[in-house]
């Protein structure tokens, strides 16, 4: 069964302990200029919302990749760069219509989300359950529990 | 090594910054943040130094647990010598800044002299520059940290700045970052306006700033303390849902919310401005005034409350700046613009609330000192002529203006941001001020917690309540219960909160965890980050240390026991309502004994032997 990482951004409170999560499982730091999901707060909605890779089925960053830099990883779905290879042309910055891939100027290559070989670390960490790692074919599951619950079936015990 | 062990030096008087490793023989006596800036800055500065004079230094400092993945790993503190009190200033604020400038590889930055000219500090990792800030200079914190974030093409910079409030000397400035979050009391502010400068950005960037000693034990030791955070009926509960204002109720019910500069030890409107009263519809738009809560940097908590205001109420009616989602009231802003002045519109607090963060101002010394000028007014000493408008108890239109003019330096509002010492001894009536070193009390009334009282009355920073919370044993019973007309064991319980305190703010956490947390929640976390050994007793040793620093500085500056004192309403005038009706503060009882498990002597001064034990 595959899984994806699923996104309640009602439930995220901005604490950033993903993005630590993420650059830790990267980089062995806590830097959160560095991590691949990203927390953007829109202050004046009083709205926070996690954003990272989707892991498209037809991924335009593979696609445009001159070098082959992109390879699928068959078991996770997820779109994984390959360093020895990127070559850091930044096509691929271009192509995603989602900006989650980007290049990083330290190592010279593209980094996007590889969703960590199966366990993410960002879901691991948030401590409010606002990302979540299901299975794929359910991300909708629990949407449609809340309203299912909210489904009234008999008027008249109310 | 948990701590960067960089510090930066910003000569602002010759516009220089330059680079020194940390003093690491006192990282090992001090932790971090609030212990460790309080010892640079005593090492530096004449305790007698005039707090406005560029002769006071201003150090932003982080600590060895922010910047991690500890919960609430994010605070920074402000330390210098504050306009309000004459005292040792440390102001502790949550927000992004304080992780940020950890990312860029500082544990710690020192402001010195004055700028001749209004700059901003632009610290790109190790790269810092002082920029000019003229255009800056008149402008709100909102307003700046846009700016700024638009002018270096940025938006991921994170901004600390001054608003009007802290260009103006209002004594109770605040430094305002991630434009919600305050290093908020004593006037920090007003230090760094009186340096000319407007604001400090950061971005960091770097993985190999610093690190955590010991990664497998750390990550075990927090993920323990979160999953205690998130069990706990207060942290995982009452604080996501209700913020600081689940205490409104609880408060008022006990007979210990100051009401009217405190006259009075309940409030009849508490019920519309507390917590539960942010999550009811309103009747003129049918919303909630709490849209959602928030957190700080790596908070698994999530106290902070973001509201919106009813875009009909008056005070808004024809400004839509202020009809966005902003920092929403706490409990302490809540009592502050609310019970202190009798003001029960929480539309109100909210817009006096955003008011304070927006220009960058302390909402309890400010709601505390409209409460004073209240009675003032009442009492006929202050007139009509004076203010520019009435200005009784409840008057809600009073309340607002008066933030209005505070904000802008304008009109009253220039006495107003004096503070209620000042305001009240320039009216022949000093005993009216509700402050403990001239810094206004916060939400609780000394006499209806005794242990509060006495935690007022020896904090070292003026009034406060987060140098040794005693509601926490008087209402909650954490970590035992104790009656709130008590007396007994209440000094070494405060004692134990205040050297706990001290070590919990050096560490980079926040004070809340300890809802939740006990020592033993925090050591092993802090163990696993910092190399060493760091044990519960050396660690409460450190606490103390920096308890008796403190305290130095002020007898140094010259504070003396005396200073050590309530208002004489608190010793003298008894409760009118409620369960502590006929109460007074019985500080008299405690204090000798506070003095003595001290080690100080009958002066409040340390003795000999215990400078020696501690090296103090």
């Amino acid at each position: 069964m595959q899984k994806s990482l699923h996104i309640d951004p009602n439930k995220c409170t901005g604490c950033l302990q993903c993005e630590m999560a993420c650059s830790w499982e990267n980089y062995r730091s806590f830097t959160t200029a560095k991590s691949r999901i990203k927390v953007f707060s829109f202050h004046e909605a009083g709205r926070f919302v996690p954003y990272t890779c989707t892991q498209c089925d037809e991924a335009w960053c593979m696609t445009a990749c001159p070098v082959d830099a992109i390879k699928l990883d068959p078991v996770t779905g997820a779109k994984i760069v390959l360093d020895p290879t990127c070559v850091g042309c930044k096509v691929c910055t271009i192509a995603c219509p989602f900006g989650t891939i980007n290049y990083v100027a330290q190592s010279g290559k593209v980094q996007k989300c590889d969703l960590c070989d199966g366990a993410p670390a960002c879901a691991k960490a948030c401590p409010t359950a606002a990302i979540t790692y299901v299975d794929a074919d359910w991300t909708g599951l629990e949407k449609m529990r809340q309203w299912a619950g909210k489904t009234d079936t008999n008027p008249a015990t109310v | 090594m948990a701590w960067t062990k960089n510090v930066l030096r910003v000569n602002l008087e010759t516009g220089t910054c330059s680079t020194e490793p940390l003093n690491q023989t006192w990282a090992q006596d001090y932790l971090g943040q609030r212990g460790l800036a309080t010892k640079y800055l005593v090492s530096e500065i004449d305790p007698k130094v005039d707090p406005l004079s560029p002769q006071n230094k201003l150090i932003f400092v982080t600590g060895p647990l922010t910047g991690t993945m500890a919960a609430t790993g994010g605070r920074y503190s402000v330390v210098t010598k504050g306009p309000l009190t004459g005292a040792i200033a440390c102001s502790n604020s949550g927000g992004y800044f304080g992780a940020e400038l950890k990312f860029a590889g500082w544990d710690m930055v020192i402001f010195e002299g004055a700028s001749p000219k209004p700059v901003y500090l632009l610290l790109m990792d190790g790269k810092a520059e002082l920029v000019d800030a003229s255009h800056l200079w008149g402008k709100t914190v909102w307003e700046t940290e846009e700016t700024i974030k638009k002018q270096h093409q940025d938006p991921q910079l994170r901004v600390a700045s001054i608003g009007r409030a802290g260009e103006n000397g209002v004594l109770y400035a605040a430094i305002v970052n991630d434009l919600h979050r305050a290093a908020g009391r004593s006037g920090v502010g007003a230090v760094m306006g009186s340096k000319n400068l407007k604001a400090f950005a950061v971005r960091g960037t770097r993985t190999d700033a610093y690190q955590v000693a010991d990664p497998e034990g750390f990550f075990k030791a927090v993920d323990a303390g979160k999953a205690v955070l998130a069990a706990n009926g207060v942290t995982g509960q009452g604080l996501p849902t209700y913020g600081t204002q689940v205490l409104m109720n609880v408060i008022n019910e006990l007979g210990a919310l100051p009401t009217r500069n405190h006259q009075d030890i309940q409030f009849e409107g508490a019920n519309n401005i507390g917590g539960e009263a942010m999550h009811l519809k309103r009747p003129t738009d049918g919303k909630a005034n709490l849209v959602t809560n928030g957190a700080c940097f790596g908070c698994t908590i999530a106290c902070g409350r973001i509201s919106r205001m009813d875009p009909g109420h008056f005070s808004v009616k024809d400004k839509p700046q202020y009809h966005g989602a902003s920092g929403g009231v706490e409990y302490e802003a809540a009592w502050a613009l609310g019970a202190a002045n009798g003001v029960s519109d929480l539309e109100a607090l909210t817009y006096a609330n955003f008011l304070c963060n927006e220009d960058g101002f302390d909402p309890i010394s400010f709601g505390a000192t409209v409460g004073a000028a209240m009675e003032l007014y009442e009492l006929g000493l202050l007139t009509k002529e004076e203010v520019g408008f009435e200005l009784p108890f409840g008057s809600t239109e009073a309340m607002v203006k008066l933030a209005e003019l505070t904000a802008k330096g304008e009109g009253f509002g220039k006495l107003i941001g004096l503070g209620s010492k000042r305001l009240c001894t320039k009216y022949g009536r000093p005993d009216l001020s509700m402050t403990v070193k001239s810094q206004e009390f916060p939400a609780y009334d000394g006499r209806g917690l005794q242990g509060m009282g006495l935690a007022y009355a020896t904090s070292n920073r003026g009034a406060c309540h987060l140098r040794g919370y005693m509601v926490s044993p008087e209402v909650l019973g954490i970590p035992v219960k104790m009656e709130p007309q008590a007396t007994e064991g209440k000094p070494a319980m405060l004692k134990a909160f205040q050297d706990l305190t001290a070590v919990v703010d050096s560490a980079g956490i926040c004070l809340f965890t300890t809802f939740a947390w006990g020592l033993q929640d925090i050591q092993p976390q802090i163990q696993a980050a910092c190399e060493g050994d760091w044990s519960e007793e050396r660690l409460l040793l450190v606490g103390e240390r920096i308890w008796n620093l403190e305290r130095e500085f002020n007898l140094s500056a010259g504070l003396t026991c005396k200073d050590d004192n309530l208002p004489p309403r608190l010793m003298k005038e008894p409760a009118k309502t409620g369960p502590q009706k006929g109460a007074v503060s019985k500080l008299d009882i405690m204090l000798p004994e506070y003095y003595q498990l001290r080690g100080w002597d009958k002066q409040g001064v340390p003795t000999p032997e215990t400078r020696t034990r501690l090296g103090v």
